[in-house]
This record gives structure tokens, C-alpha cells and sequence, in this order.
């Protein structure tokens, strides 16, 4: 049975690169030993990808791209289809969870210094990965045809149609109508069902390529390949097949059952992965009081909101949300700091990073909240301190005091 | 780890101030008696629901033999929810009248109420459904405080009675209150009841599986907390070569 087996593995090598492939990605592929909590996260990100595919796939059989039957379908899927209210919670849920995953991941990314050389291509994949990321929620959000998808929507695309010159005609042809309307909801079907998820999976393949080309960074930002034993593997490496698979499958675990807590006793998670006012279907004819983007966009949307309009035109603020988005393109060429990891910088960039946070933190909130003057104030402020993080990020990265990197990784 | 948890300590630090701003208060609600577990109080609830609210809005989601979940029979639905003999146990609710004439009375079509506990909290139906007051100026005779110049009139008025609302001085400060001027066929707190009831139902209507949802859902997580301990213990085993 054994040489039969073998005889078999022998046969496929022979045609494809299975054993090589195997020893190249999972067996002989070293890992950083002293990988810690925020190492989770991109493992984490993938089981999100991958529940949200499956779970969408099953929503996809049951759900209706029309504008007169979208929301009854939905609720169809919640009350008459098998357990379909579990594969509808699972996906709602699912797409809050895969943006806190995505954001703990990339703040990983910040504190230790991931994006430096060599591993500016593999941020940037990222990066992309990311913004399609955002077109896929965004594009989903509209699917369910209540009243914040239609709103949301409609606030997004019209921001588009600020743009100078080729506004209007770019809106229509985001939209295919001068209104939020039936044919827009079949397109952001289309593209949220097949285009986007192609997308995505092949750049995500990209990314992992990337990272297996140059190698993982660690929470002391040290290259482990520059430590090789003699049998030519990093003596601070150990191989992800079983060890860091099997780790990883525990965070998997313990991150399960937070995200079925989610989906059995918290669908709503109070308003803020199910918004209330999406319960009532959409209505172009009523425009609602208070319109606020899911939580994962408010960040980029109090900075919208916060930049004044320059001759009546919204411009400005789209190009400030433009640019708050992609400039972490920027960032491995933005840092010009001796030490990668957060462990040996000085406290400027410590400082630096900390009110990043905390304007990240609350821009997201205050973009949840209606527009008064004094939020508005409050965003203008936590703005200039979001840009300041990366504007003034050649400068304070040079003059901080950094530590002394040590040889070897250090665990805790 | 140490840098983290300075950096965490200054996060928090930055925070507080952001967090001081507290947001401004709206109406006040009373807390909804809200329990999916209290099958009376679910079929009394689902009767008011049936021979008051139906009659102007649908709830076209729900089908009536959902109502088996709390412990009707099909007989009983048929028979005490006075279902009109050409409805299948089957179908959806639907409303009496049509949404064009209730338009045309009440100035909007009456919204379907079968996700209507998603979208207004229960602590506001319940007190919404307690807040009509008698207004002249209104064409239905009625207003109602948590919802001003709302277009339905007042149906269960010959359940709560009329309520007038009238300024009281307080310390200086004029405070506006609901009185009961004429009592209804139910006393205050069995009007209270009444209407818990029916809160209880539309919030069961609003999501049919919720009871069963959070059944399964501490079955998952016991499955998955033994799950994660075997994890665990392998990921001990396998690493137990690492230093």
C-alpha cells in the first residue's frame, strides 16, 4: 500500500511540482520563531476570505439581483431557507470581521516595520489587495436593498461625480442610470458575486508569493536569513508545516469562537455590522435624516466631511479621502528610520504612531456621528494629525533616537 | 513587548479626551418587557397583532404557520386568529386593506411591520404604542410624542382610553405630560401589558429564528471550546522542541 503511495507521489512529481511545491511553501519554508499575537492576523484574514466565499456562495443561491425582490429575498433567506439565517449573519458578520482583521494586520505591518526593504512589493500587493477589498464590501452593502445600502450608495458614487470635467459622466457610468437604481444593483451584483472575489484571490496568491520570496518579518524586524545554521536554514527559523500551521490553527479556533459569538448572539452587534435603518427597504423617494457609511469606511468619510468645499465643489474632500487611503503606497519609501521594529525605535516615532492611532480611532467614530460643528472641528484636527503621521514621516524617522538591534530574534 | 504596552498606555492616554464627548439625549423610552421565552405572552400578542395592526399594515414576510414556533397549533391560528377562510395557513400576512386607499386615507402607505423591531428598537414601539394623545389640529384627531404629527390614527384607543398631553411647572422649567383624561375598557397597567405583549410578538416576527439561533449558537461555542483545547494541547506537543 505504502510503495504504492509513494509510486503514485512519484508519478505526479514526475508531471507537477507537488513535492517541491510542498517543501518550498509549507515544509522548508522557515518561519521567525518568536512571532507573536499581531502575527495572527493574516492567517485570519485568509479563513475570512475563505468563510466569506463559501457562505456567498449559498447566499448567491437564494438571493434575488432585482430592486423589487432584492430585500424580500434577503428576509426569504432569514426565514424560509434552511438555516439561511445562519448563512446570512455568518456573511454580514463576516465582512465587519474581515476589515478588523485586515486593519490589526496592517497596524502589525506599522509597528514592526513590515513594508521596509525588502518587502515593499509585498505591501504594496497588500495595499491592493485592500482597496479591492473596500470595492467588494462596498458592492455587497448595496446588495440587501434597504435603505442605507441604497443612501450609502448613492452618497459614495455621487462623490464621484465631484471629480472636474468628467464627473458626471464617470457617476453614470459607475451607477449605468442617473439614479442609484435596478441596473446599478445588477452591476455591484455582478461585480461582488464574480469580478471582485477573482480578483481578489489571485492577488492575495500574489501576495503570499511575495512574502515566501522574501521572507516573513518578525517583531524585532531582524532578517533571520541573515543567520543561517550549516544546514543552510535560519537558525532563528522554524518550518511553518507543522509548527506554525499548528499555532496558527489555535488562533483559528480562538478566533472562531469570537466570530460565532458574532453570528449566534450579536448579529447587529448594535447597529454597527447591521445597521438598523437598513431593515426598511430602500425608498429613492425618502431621503434618511442621518446617513453614515458602515463603520470600516468612517475613518476616510470624517475625513470627507471634515475638509471645507472649495467654490461649492466636494472636491477637495474627495481627493483628501483619496489620498488618506493610498498613502500607505508610500509609506516603505516615506521611512527613513535605522531600526524596522517599534522594540528599538525612540519615542518620536512611538509618539507618532500612538496619535496615528488614536485619529484613526476617532475619525472612525466621529464619522459614525452627524455632522455639528464642533465633530466637524474635532475631525479636522484628528485629519491633520492622520496625514501629519505620514507627511512628517521622512523627518521624525531620521532624527529618532533608535536602540541597538540585537543579533538573534528575542522572544517576549 | 514592553515598547506595546507603552504604546498602548499612550493610546489610551490620547483617547480619553476624544471620549469625553458625549452625545446628546433623545426622547425618552420605557424599557420594553421583552421575552421570547413567554409563549402566552407571544400568542397574546400575536392576537392584538392580527386583529388591530392587520388591518391597515401587512407583514408580508411572515407566513401564519411561523406561528407554530410559539406553541400554536395550525387549528389555533386559524380558528383564534380569525383568519379570513380564503388565506392559506401557508401564506404571508397580508393586510385588509389595500396600501393605495390607506394611502389615500392616512397621507403614507402604513410601512410593513415584519422587520419593524429591526429597525425602530423595541423600547420604541413600546412606548410609542403608549404615547397618543388627543390633537385637534391633527386631520386624525391624534399626535403622539415619540413620533410627532405620525399619519396613524390612534387604534387602540378603546384599549388605553385618551391621553391629552398638558404643561406642568416643575421647578421653574415646563415639562410636558401625557394624562389619561378618559379611561379605556383596560386599566393603565393591564394597557401596559397589553402592549408588552405585543412588543414581545413583533420583535419574535421581526426575526422567527432568534430563539433557535442562540440555542445553536452555545452548542458551537461548547464544540468549539473543546475544539480549541485539543489545539491547544497538540500545538504543545508539537512545539515542545522549540526554545
Amino acid at each position: 500500500m505504502m510503495n504504492l503511495l509513494k509510486n503514485l507521489l512519484a508519478w505526479v512529481d514526475e508531471r507537477f511540482p507537488l513535492t517541491s511545491t510542498w517543501k518550498a511553501h509549507a515544509s522548508e519554508y522557515y518561519a521567525p520563531k518568536n512571532f507573536n499575537f499581531w502575527y495572527f492576523f493574516g492567517g485570519l484574514a485568509l479563513l475570512v476570505l475563505v468563510i466569506q466565499i463559501v457562505s456567498g456562495i449559498f447566499l448567491t443561491m437564494n438571493y434575488k439581483p432585482d430592486a423589487l425582490f432584492a430585500f424580500a429575498s434577503v428576509e426569504y433567506i432569514m426565514r424560509d431557507v434552511q438555516l439561511g439565517w445562519i448563512l446570512r449573519n455568518i456573511h454580514s458578520t463576516g465582512a465587519s470581521m474581515f476589515f478588523i482583521v485586515i486593519y490589526l494586520h496592517m497596524f502589525r505591518g506599522l509597528m514592526y516595520g513590515s513594508y521596509r526593504k525588502p518587502r515593499e512589493l509585498l505591501w504594496i500587493i497588500g495595499m491592493i489587495i485592500y482597496l479591492a477589498l473596500m470595492g467588494e464590501a462596498f458592492m455587497g452593502y448595496l446588495l440587501p436593498w434597504g435603505q442605507m445600502s441604497f443612501w450609502g450608495a448613492q452618497v459614495i458614487v455621487n462623490l464621484f461625480s465631484s471629480v472636474p470635467f468628467v464627473g458626471q459622466d464617470l457617476a453614470i457610468l459607475i451607477r449605468g442610470d442617473f439614479v442609484v437604481s435596478d441596473i446599478t444593483l445588477n452591476r455591484f451584483f455582478a461585480l461582488h458575486v464574480v469580478a471582485i472575489p477573482l480578483i481578489l484571490v489571485l492577488i492575495i496568491v500574489a501576495h503570499l508569493v511575495a512574502l515566501h520570496e522574501v521572507g516573513s518579518n518578525n517583531p524585532d524586524g531582524i532578517e533571520i536569513k541573515k543567520n543561517k545554521g550549516p544546514d543552510g536554514h535560519p537558525v532563528d527559523g522554524i518550518p511553518f508545516f507543522p509548527y506554525m500551521v499548528v499555532k496558527d490553527a489555535v488562533a483559528a479556533v480562538a478566533f472562531l469562537i469570537v466570530f460565532v459569538s458574532v453570528v449566534f448572539f450579536a448579529p447587529d452587534m448594535g447597529g454597527y455590522f447591521l445597521e438598523y435603518n437598513n431593515f426598511v427597504p430602500a425608498n429613492p423617494m425618502k431621503t434618511p435624516e442621518h446617513i453614515a457609511p458602515v463603520w470600516y469606511f468612517t475613518p476616510y468619510y470624517a475625513i470627507l466631511r471634515a475638509v471645507p468645499p472649495l467654490f461649492g465643489s466636494q472636491f477637495p474632500g474627495v481627493v483628501a479621502m483619496g489620498v488618506a487611503t493610498v498613502i500607505f503606497f508610500a509609506l516603505p519609501w516615506l521611512d527613513r528610520g535605522q531600526v524596522k521594529s517599534i522594540r528599538y525605535r525612540g519615542p518620536i516615532y512611538k509618539a507618532f504612531l500612538a496619535s496615528f492611532v488614536v485619529s484613526f480611532v476617532g475619525l472612525g467614530y466621529l464619522g459614525l456621528m452627524p455632522a455639528t460643528e464642533l465633530y466637524t472641528w474635532i475631525s479636522r484636527v484628528l485629519a491633520v494629525v492622520y496625514f501629519a503621521f505620514f507627511f512628517l514621516m521622512p523627518w521624525y524617522t531620521k532624527i529618532d533616537k533608535c536602540k541597538p538591534e540585537p543579533d538573534r530574534v528575542t522572544s517576549k | 513587548m514592553n515598547a506595546i504596552k507603552k504604546l498602548g498606555m499612550l493610546v489610551l492616554l490620547m483617547a480619553v479626551p476624544a471620549m469625553a464627548i458625549a452625545s446628546g439625549a433623545g426622547v425618552h423610552l420605557d424599557t420594553a418587557p421583552v421575552n421570547l421565552k413567554d409563549q402566552a405572552s407571544l400568542q397574546r400578542g400575536a392576537k392584538l397583532f392580527t386583529s388591530r395592526c392587520l388591518a391597515c399594515h401587512s407583514a408580508s414576510y411572515m407566513r401564519y404557520n411561523r406561528l407554530t414556533d410559539i406553541g400554536m397549533s395550525e387549528e389555533q391560528i386559524k380558528k383564534e386568529l380569525e383568519m379570513p377562510e380564503d388565506v392559506k395557513i401557508g401564506s404571508t400576512m397580508q393586510a385588509a386593506m389595500d396600501s393605495n386607499s390607506a394611502k389615500l386615507a392616512y397621507g403614507v402607505a402604513p410601512p410593513d411591520l415584519s422587520v419593524i423591531a429591526r429597525s425602530r428598537s423595541p423600547d420604541w414601539l413600546y412606548t410609542y404604542m403608549r404615547s397618543f394623545y388627543v390633537d385637534i389640529s391633527k386631520t386624525s384627531g391624534w399626535n403622539n410624542t415619540v413620533f410627532p404629527s405620525v399619519g396613524m390614527p390612534f387604534v387602540l384607543a378603546d384599549l388605553q382610553g385618551e391621553q391629552a398631553l398638558e404643561s406642568e411647572q416643575h421647578e421653574g422649567h415646563d415639562i410636558k405630560k401625557l394624562i389619561l383624561k378618559t379611561p379605556g375598557s383596560m386599566q393603565p397597567a393591564e394597557y401596559d401589558a397589553a402592549v408588552g405583549d405585543l412588543t414581545n410578538y413583533l420583535v419574535f416576527m421581526s426575526e422567527p429564528s432568534k430563539l433557535v439561533r442562540q440555542q445553536i449558537g452555545w452548542i458551537v461555542l461548547a464544540f468549539l471550546s473543546v475544539l480549541l483545547m485539543l489545539v491547544y494541547a497538540l500545538k504543545k506537543e508539537i512545539w515542545k522542541d522549540i526554545h
